[in-house]
Protein backbone atom coordinates (compact mmCIF):
# COMPACT_ATOMS: atom_id res chain seq x y z
CA UNK A 1 0.00 0.00 0.00
CA UNK A 2 1.83 2.98 -1.24
CA UNK A 3 2.54 6.16 1.21
CA UNK A 4 1.01 3.75 4.29
CA UNK A 5 3.57 4.86 6.79
CA UNK A 6 3.58 8.47 5.81
CA UNK A 7 -0.53 8.81 6.26
CA UNK A 8 -0.74 6.92 9.21
CA UNK A 9 1.76 9.23 11.03
CA UNK A 10 0.98 12.56 9.39
CA UNK A 11 -2.98 11.05 10.53
CA UNK A 12 -1.86 10.40 14.34
CA UNK A 13 0.11 13.51 14.62
CA UNK A 14 -3.71 15.01 13.24
CA UNK A 15 -6.00 13.39 15.49
CA UNK A 16 -3.14 12.84 18.36
CA UNK A 17 -5.15 9.76 18.86
CA UNK A 18 -4.14 6.19 17.90
CA UNK A 19 -8.27 4.70 17.57
CA UNK A 20 -8.37 7.80 15.36
CA UNK A 21 -5.24 7.60 13.64
CA UNK A 22 -5.90 4.51 12.60
CA UNK A 23 -9.55 4.99 11.48
CA UNK A 24 -8.70 8.17 9.39
CA UNK A 25 -6.55 5.91 7.16
CA UNK A 26 -8.62 3.04 6.74
CA UNK A 27 -11.50 5.46 5.43
CA UNK A 28 -9.00 7.37 3.50
CA UNK A 29 -8.11 4.21 1.73
CA UNK A 30 -11.47 2.70 1.48
CA UNK A 31 -12.40 6.29 0.20
CA UNK A 32 -9.51 6.59 -2.77
CA UNK A 33 -10.34 2.83 -3.90
CA UNK A 34 -14.40 4.20 -4.14
CA UNK A 35 -13.36 7.54 -5.85
CA UNK A 36 -10.21 6.48 -7.80
CA UNK A 37 -12.22 7.36 -11.03
CA UNK A 38 -12.31 10.66 -9.57
CA UNK A 39 -8.01 10.64 -9.28
CA UNK A 40 -6.74 12.78 -12.99
CA UNK A 41 -3.82 10.48 -14.14
CA UNK A 42 -0.80 13.27 -14.62
CA UNK A 43 -1.66 14.90 -11.57
CA UNK A 44 -0.25 14.46 -8.04
CA UNK A 45 -1.20 11.03 -6.59
CA UNK A 46 0.38 12.19 -3.09
CA UNK A 47 -1.72 15.21 -2.58
CA UNK A 48 -4.44 13.67 -3.89
CA UNK A 49 -4.36 11.14 -1.06
CA UNK A 50 -3.44 13.69 1.63
CA UNK A 51 -6.64 15.60 0.47
CA UNK A 52 -8.85 12.79 0.96
CA UNK A 53 -7.25 11.95 4.36
CA UNK A 54 -7.50 15.46 5.42
CA UNK A 55 -11.02 16.00 4.23
CA UNK A 56 -11.94 12.81 6.30
CA UNK A 57 -9.95 14.24 9.27
CA UNK A 58 -11.96 17.68 9.40
CA UNK A 59 -15.74 15.48 9.41
CA UNK A 60 -14.63 13.89 11.83
CA UNK A 61 -14.87 14.70 15.67
CA UNK A 62 -11.42 15.56 16.66
CA UNK A 63 -11.66 17.66 13.17
CA UNK A 64 -14.83 19.38 14.07
CA UNK A 65 -13.77 20.17 17.15
CA UNK A 66 -10.09 21.65 16.14
CA UNK A 67 -11.74 23.24 12.95
CA UNK A 68 -13.55 25.51 15.64
CA UNK A 69 -10.66 26.75 17.06
CA UNK A 70 -8.08 27.57 14.57
CA UNK A 71 -6.13 30.35 14.60
CA UNK A 72 -6.93 33.09 12.13
CA UNK A 73 -4.62 33.52 9.00
CA UNK A 74 -4.11 37.25 9.07
CA UNK A 75 -1.04 38.37 10.37
CA UNK A 76 0.89 41.75 10.65
CA UNK A 77 3.51 41.36 12.81
CA UNK A 78 7.11 41.43 11.54
CA UNK A 79 8.97 38.45 10.80
CA UNK A 80 11.85 38.44 13.28
CA UNK A 81 15.39 37.15 12.86
CA UNK A 82 15.99 33.49 14.12
CA UNK A 83 19.51 35.19 15.68
CA UNK A 84 22.36 33.04 16.82
CA UNK A 85 21.52 32.03 19.77
CA UNK A 86 17.93 31.25 19.80
CA UNK A 87 15.49 29.23 21.65
CA UNK A 88 15.75 26.60 18.68
CA UNK A 89 19.68 26.28 18.45
CA UNK A 90 19.80 25.62 22.40
CA UNK A 91 16.89 23.21 22.18
CA UNK A 92 18.76 21.33 18.91
CA UNK A 93 22.24 21.54 20.85
CA UNK A 94 20.53 19.68 23.64
CA UNK A 95 18.40 17.23 21.59
CA UNK A 96 15.70 17.83 23.33
CA UNK A 97 13.55 15.75 20.40
CA UNK A 98 10.79 15.17 23.02
CA UNK A 99 10.81 18.99 23.65
CA UNK A 100 10.17 19.65 20.02
CA UNK A 101 7.54 17.45 19.57
CA UNK A 102 5.25 18.70 22.41
CA UNK A 103 5.52 22.18 20.73
CA UNK A 104 4.45 20.84 17.52
CA UNK A 105 1.55 18.77 19.15
CA UNK A 106 0.47 22.05 20.70
CA UNK A 107 0.42 24.15 17.67
CA UNK A 108 -2.83 24.88 16.40
CA UNK A 109 -3.85 22.47 13.95
CA UNK A 110 -4.01 24.69 10.80
CA UNK A 111 -0.60 25.23 11.57
CA UNK A 112 0.57 21.93 12.40
CA UNK A 113 -0.58 20.74 9.07
CA UNK A 114 0.65 22.94 7.45
CA UNK A 115 4.85 22.50 9.19
CA UNK A 116 4.67 18.79 8.48
CA UNK A 117 3.50 18.68 5.12
CA UNK A 118 6.55 21.32 4.22
CA UNK A 119 9.28 19.86 6.67
CA UNK A 120 8.38 16.65 7.42
CA UNK A 121 7.10 15.48 4.46
CA UNK A 122 9.25 17.92 2.03
CA UNK A 123 6.06 19.07 0.02
CA UNK A 124 6.47 21.58 -2.50
CA UNK A 125 3.80 25.09 -1.87
CA UNK A 126 1.58 23.38 -4.80
CA UNK A 127 1.22 20.35 -3.75
CA UNK A 128 0.33 21.06 -0.07
CA UNK A 129 -1.94 24.04 -1.65
CA UNK A 130 -3.24 21.20 -3.20
CA UNK A 131 -3.44 18.59 -0.26
CA UNK A 132 -5.04 21.36 1.93
CA UNK A 133 -7.44 22.94 -0.67
CA UNK A 134 -6.14 26.77 0.30
CA UNK A 135 -4.03 28.62 -1.95
CA UNK A 136 -0.44 29.15 -2.19
CA UNK A 137 -0.27 32.40 -0.29
CA UNK A 138 -2.15 31.07 2.27
CA UNK A 139 0.03 28.23 2.19
CA UNK A 140 2.85 30.65 2.83
CA UNK A 141 1.76 32.60 5.32
CA UNK A 142 0.07 30.04 7.78
CA UNK A 143 4.06 28.56 7.24
CA UNK A 144 5.44 31.61 8.09
CA UNK A 145 3.26 31.76 11.56
CA UNK A 146 3.96 28.12 12.30
CA UNK A 147 7.29 28.40 12.14
CA UNK A 148 6.86 31.87 14.15
CA UNK A 149 4.48 30.15 16.88
CA UNK A 150 6.86 27.17 17.14
CA UNK A 151 9.76 29.39 17.93
CA UNK A 152 7.67 31.23 20.68
CA UNK A 153 7.07 28.10 22.03
CA UNK A 154 9.98 26.47 22.50
CA UNK A 155 11.09 29.83 23.83
CA UNK A 156 8.10 29.83 26.48
CA UNK A 157 8.97 25.86 27.35
CA UNK A 158 12.54 26.86 27.65
CA UNK A 159 12.10 30.01 30.04
CA UNK A 160 9.82 27.29 31.96
CA UNK A 161 11.90 24.79 32.25
CA UNK B 1 20.96 41.37 9.17
CA UNK B 2 19.16 42.92 5.76
CA UNK B 3 15.45 43.41 6.51
CA UNK B 4 14.17 43.10 3.59
CA UNK B 5 16.08 39.63 3.13
CA UNK B 6 14.75 38.15 6.71
CA UNK B 7 11.30 37.66 5.05
CA UNK B 8 12.35 35.71 2.40
CA UNK B 9 14.98 33.42 4.31
CA UNK B 10 12.39 30.49 4.96
CA UNK B 11 10.89 30.26 1.56
CA UNK B 12 14.42 30.03 0.18
CA UNK B 13 15.13 27.60 2.59
CA UNK B 14 12.15 25.67 1.35
CA UNK B 15 13.55 26.04 -2.68
CA UNK B 16 10.46 27.97 -3.29
CA UNK B 17 11.89 31.28 -4.06
CA UNK B 18 12.26 32.49 -7.95
CA UNK B 19 15.70 31.30 -9.57
CA UNK B 20 16.83 34.77 -9.49
CA UNK B 21 15.83 35.61 -5.75
CA UNK B 22 17.61 32.43 -5.15
CA UNK B 23 20.62 33.36 -7.20
CA UNK B 24 20.75 36.99 -5.22
CA UNK B 25 20.03 35.88 -1.95
CA UNK B 26 22.47 32.80 -2.00
CA UNK B 27 25.06 35.68 -3.11
CA UNK B 28 24.12 38.25 -0.27
CA UNK B 29 24.10 35.26 2.40
CA UNK B 30 28.08 35.30 1.26
CA UNK B 31 28.80 38.38 2.26
CA UNK B 32 26.44 38.83 5.81
CA UNK B 33 27.32 36.83 8.37
CA UNK B 34 23.65 37.54 10.32
CA UNK B 35 21.65 36.23 7.64
CA UNK B 36 23.86 33.15 7.38
CA UNK B 37 23.55 32.84 10.48
CA UNK B 38 20.11 33.19 10.37
CA UNK B 39 20.11 30.69 7.87
CA UNK B 40 21.71 27.97 9.37
CA UNK B 41 19.32 28.05 13.12
CA UNK B 42 16.34 28.21 10.69
CA UNK B 43 17.93 25.28 8.45
CA UNK B 44 18.71 23.42 11.82
CA UNK B 45 14.79 23.62 12.94
CA UNK B 46 13.69 23.03 9.43
CA UNK B 47 15.73 19.45 10.03
CA UNK B 48 15.00 19.09 13.65
CA UNK B 49 11.21 19.26 12.45
CA UNK B 50 11.81 16.67 9.59
CA UNK B 51 13.10 14.69 12.17
CA UNK B 52 10.63 14.91 14.88
CA UNK B 53 7.71 14.29 12.68
CA UNK B 54 8.49 11.23 12.09
CA UNK B 55 6.97 9.75 14.87
CA UNK B 56 4.47 7.17 14.49
CA UNK B 57 4.48 4.03 13.06
CA UNK B 58 1.31 1.68 12.13
CA UNK B 59 1.19 -1.81 13.84
CA UNK B 60 1.86 -4.75 11.32
CA UNK B 61 -1.97 -6.14 12.57
CA UNK B 62 -3.39 -2.54 11.59
CA UNK B 63 -1.64 -2.91 8.24
CA UNK B 64 -2.87 -6.17 7.63
CA UNK B 65 -6.26 -5.28 8.40
CA UNK B 66 -6.14 -2.40 5.82
CA UNK B 67 -5.02 -4.69 3.23
CA UNK B 68 -7.93 -7.40 3.55
CA UNK B 69 -10.47 -4.53 4.05
CA UNK B 70 -9.00 -3.43 0.59
CA UNK B 71 -8.98 -6.47 -0.56
CA UNK B 72 -12.32 -7.04 0.08
CA UNK B 73 -13.93 -4.05 -1.49
CA UNK B 74 -12.20 -5.09 -4.71
CA UNK B 75 -13.92 -8.37 -4.39
CA UNK B 76 -17.62 -6.38 -3.74
CA UNK B 77 -18.35 -6.16 -7.98
CA UNK B 78 -16.79 -6.47 -11.16
CA UNK B 79 -17.32 -2.98 -11.50
CA UNK B 80 -14.96 -2.16 -8.16
CA UNK B 81 -13.03 -5.11 -9.03
CA UNK B 82 -11.95 -3.06 -12.22
CA UNK B 83 -11.44 0.10 -10.13
CA UNK B 84 -9.42 -1.28 -7.80
CA UNK B 85 -7.55 -3.12 -10.19
CA UNK B 86 -7.08 0.33 -12.10
CA UNK B 87 -6.20 1.51 -8.56
CA UNK B 88 -3.37 -0.52 -8.19
CA UNK B 89 -1.79 -0.46 -11.18
CA UNK B 90 -2.16 3.26 -11.43
CA UNK B 91 -0.55 3.29 -7.92
CA UNK B 92 2.15 1.18 -9.49
CA UNK B 93 2.90 3.52 -11.79
CA UNK B 94 2.63 6.65 -9.78
CA UNK B 95 4.94 5.44 -6.65
CA UNK B 96 7.02 3.16 -8.41
CA UNK B 97 7.72 -0.46 -7.18
CA UNK B 98 6.43 0.53 -3.44
CA UNK B 99 3.27 -1.51 -3.36
CA UNK B 100 4.86 -4.71 -4.80
CA UNK B 101 7.89 -4.88 -2.05
CA UNK B 102 5.41 -4.37 0.49
CA UNK B 103 3.00 -6.83 -0.48
CA UNK B 104 4.91 -9.46 1.07
CA UNK B 105 4.77 -7.22 4.78
CA UNK B 106 7.73 -5.65 4.55
CA UNK B 107 10.87 -6.11 7.03
CA UNK B 108 12.89 -3.85 9.35
CA UNK B 109 15.64 -4.15 6.53
CA UNK B 110 13.03 -3.43 3.58
CA UNK B 111 11.41 -0.62 5.38
CA UNK B 112 15.03 0.65 6.22
CA UNK B 113 16.26 0.16 2.51
CA UNK B 114 13.34 1.71 1.00
CA UNK B 115 13.57 4.73 2.93
CA UNK B 116 16.94 5.09 1.90
CA UNK B 117 16.01 4.84 -1.79
CA UNK B 118 13.38 7.31 -0.57
CA UNK B 119 16.15 10.11 0.94
CA UNK B 120 18.11 8.83 -2.11
CA UNK B 121 15.58 9.91 -4.79
CA UNK B 122 14.70 12.91 -2.55
CA UNK B 123 18.66 14.45 -2.78
CA UNK B 124 18.77 14.04 -6.33
CA UNK B 125 15.53 15.77 -7.09
CA UNK B 126 16.75 18.70 -4.72
CA UNK B 127 17.68 21.95 -6.19
CA UNK B 128 20.25 22.11 -3.68
CA UNK B 129 21.80 17.85 -3.50
CA UNK B 130 24.35 19.36 -1.09
CA UNK B 131 25.21 20.95 1.84
CA UNK B 132 28.77 20.69 1.64
CA UNK B 133 30.06 21.43 -1.69
CA UNK B 134 33.17 19.59 -2.64
CA UNK B 135 35.58 16.69 -4.38
CA UNK B 136 38.51 16.74 -2.11
CA UNK B 137 37.51 14.03 1.14
CA UNK B 138 39.38 16.59 3.67
CA UNK B 139 36.78 19.42 3.18
CA UNK B 140 33.29 17.35 3.12
CA UNK B 141 34.38 14.96 6.42
CA UNK B 142 35.27 17.38 8.90
CA UNK B 143 32.29 19.66 7.66
CA UNK B 144 30.30 17.06 9.38
CA UNK B 145 32.55 17.91 12.83
CA UNK B 146 29.57 18.99 15.60
CA UNK B 147 26.85 18.05 13.29
CA UNK B 148 26.77 14.12 13.91
CA UNK B 149 27.75 12.31 16.75
CA UNK B 150 30.60 9.75 15.19
CA UNK B 151 33.33 9.88 12.56
CA UNK B 152 34.13 8.06 9.75
CA UNK B 153 36.52 7.77 6.99
CA UNK B 154 36.38 8.54 3.15
CA UNK B 155 39.01 6.57 0.44
CA UNK B 156 40.85 8.73 -1.75
CA UNK B 157 39.56 8.75 -5.36
CA UNK B 158 42.91 9.19 -7.35
CA UNK B 159 42.76 6.65 -10.00
CA UNK B 160 39.44 5.60 -9.54
CA UNK B 161 36.42 6.51 -11.68
CA UNK B 162 34.57 8.31 -8.85
CA UNK B 163 34.01 11.06 -7.71
CA UNK B 164 32.83 13.00 -4.57
CA UNK B 165 30.46 15.63 -5.29
CA UNK B 166 29.72 16.94 -1.39
CA UNK B 167 27.71 15.68 1.85
CA UNK B 168 24.68 16.61 3.81
CA UNK B 169 22.92 15.43 6.79
CA UNK B 170 20.71 12.81 6.89
CA UNK B 171 18.41 11.34 9.35
CA UNK B 172 17.08 7.74 9.14
CA UNK B 173 14.87 6.34 12.11
CA UNK B 174 15.15 9.81 13.49
CA UNK B 175 18.91 9.01 14.31
CA UNK B 176 21.50 11.91 12.00
CA UNK B 177 24.35 10.50 9.68
CA UNK B 178 26.21 11.35 7.37
CA UNK B 179 24.76 11.37 3.17
CA UNK B 180 27.86 11.61 0.71
CA UNK B 181 27.63 11.74 -2.82
CA UNK B 182 29.43 10.14 -5.50
CA UNK B 183 29.74 10.52 -8.94
CA UNK B 184 30.17 7.59 -11.60
CA UNK B 185 29.86 8.75 -15.45
CA UNK B 186 26.51 9.81 -14.97
CA UNK B 187 25.54 8.09 -12.08
CA UNK B 188 24.96 9.29 -8.36
CA UNK B 189 25.33 7.11 -5.90
CA UNK B 190 24.42 8.46 -1.93
CA UNK B 191 26.44 6.97 0.88
CA UNK B 192 24.87 7.16 3.74
CA UNK B 193 26.76 6.11 7.31
CA UNK B 194 24.32 6.27 10.60
CA UNK B 195 25.71 4.83 14.04
CA UNK B 196 24.04 1.03 14.24
CA UNK B 197 21.92 1.33 16.50
CA UNK B 198 17.99 1.82 17.29
CA UNK B 199 16.15 1.19 14.03
CA UNK B 200 19.49 0.71 12.36
CA UNK B 201 20.98 -1.76 14.60
CA UNK B 202 17.96 -4.21 13.75
CA UNK B 203 19.36 -4.67 10.49
CA UNK B 204 21.74 -7.43 11.76
CA UNK B 205 25.04 -7.18 11.55
CA UNK B 206 26.03 -9.17 8.24
CA UNK B 207 26.98 -7.45 4.94
CA UNK B 208 23.77 -7.77 2.69
CA UNK B 209 23.45 -6.13 -1.21
CA UNK B 210 20.11 -5.55 -2.58
CA UNK B 211 17.91 -4.15 -4.97
CA UNK B 212 15.08 -1.69 -3.83
CA UNK B 213 13.17 0.13 -6.57
CA UNK B 214 15.86 -1.03 -8.84
CA UNK B 215 18.28 0.78 -6.96
CA UNK B 216 21.82 -0.88 -5.74
CA UNK B 217 22.48 -0.97 -2.25
CA UNK B 218 25.31 -2.36 -0.70
CA UNK B 219 25.46 -2.31 3.23
CA UNK B 220 27.17 -3.57 6.38
CA UNK B 221 28.63 -2.90 9.53
CA UNK B 222 32.05 -1.71 10.63
CA UNK B 223 33.35 0.06 13.23
CA UNK B 224 29.90 0.24 14.98
CA UNK B 225 28.61 2.36 12.11
CA UNK B 226 26.39 0.72 9.57
CA UNK B 227 27.22 1.81 5.93
CA UNK B 228 24.22 1.89 2.39
CA UNK B 229 25.66 2.67 -0.91
CA UNK B 230 22.74 2.92 -2.67
CA UNK B 231 22.04 4.60 -7.04
CA UNK B 232 21.10 3.48 -10.25
CA UNK B 233 24.67 2.59 -11.20
CA UNK B 234 25.51 -0.87 -12.29
CA UNK B 235 25.78 -3.67 -9.27
CA UNK B 236 29.62 -3.68 -10.16
CA UNK B 237 30.34 0.04 -9.28
CA UNK B 238 28.38 0.01 -6.42
CA UNK B 239 30.80 -2.91 -4.97
CA UNK B 240 33.75 -1.36 -6.12
CA UNK B 241 32.70 2.23 -4.11
CA UNK B 242 32.09 -0.13 -1.02
CA UNK B 243 35.37 -1.84 -1.13
CA UNK B 244 36.81 1.54 -1.28
CA UNK B 245 35.25 2.40 1.69
CA UNK B 246 35.62 -0.50 3.57
CA UNK B 247 39.78 -0.22 2.94
CA UNK B 248 39.62 3.94 3.84
CA UNK B 249 42.48 4.59 5.76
Amino acid sequence: MPLFDQLYNFAYWLAQDRAEAEDLVQETYVKALKGFSSFQLGTNFRAWMYRILRNTFLTSRTGLKASATIALDADDSPELPAGPETPETIFIEHSQHQFLQAAIEALPVNFREVLLLCDMEEMSYQEIAVSLSIPIGTVMSRLSRARKALRESLQQKMVRS
Amino acid sequence: MADNWTAKLDTYLDGELPADEMRELDAHLRTCPPCAADVLSRLQMKRAVHSAGMRYRPSADFRQLVRKSIAAKRRQSPIRMWAGAGFAIAMLLIVGFVSLVSKQGQTARQQAFSELADLHVATLASPNPVDVISTDRHTVKPWFQGKIPFTFNLPELQGSEFTLLGGRIAYLGQSPGAELIYQIRKHQISVFIFQDRGAVGNLGSSAQSSKELSFNIESWNQAGLRYFVIGDASGDDIRKLADMLKNAP
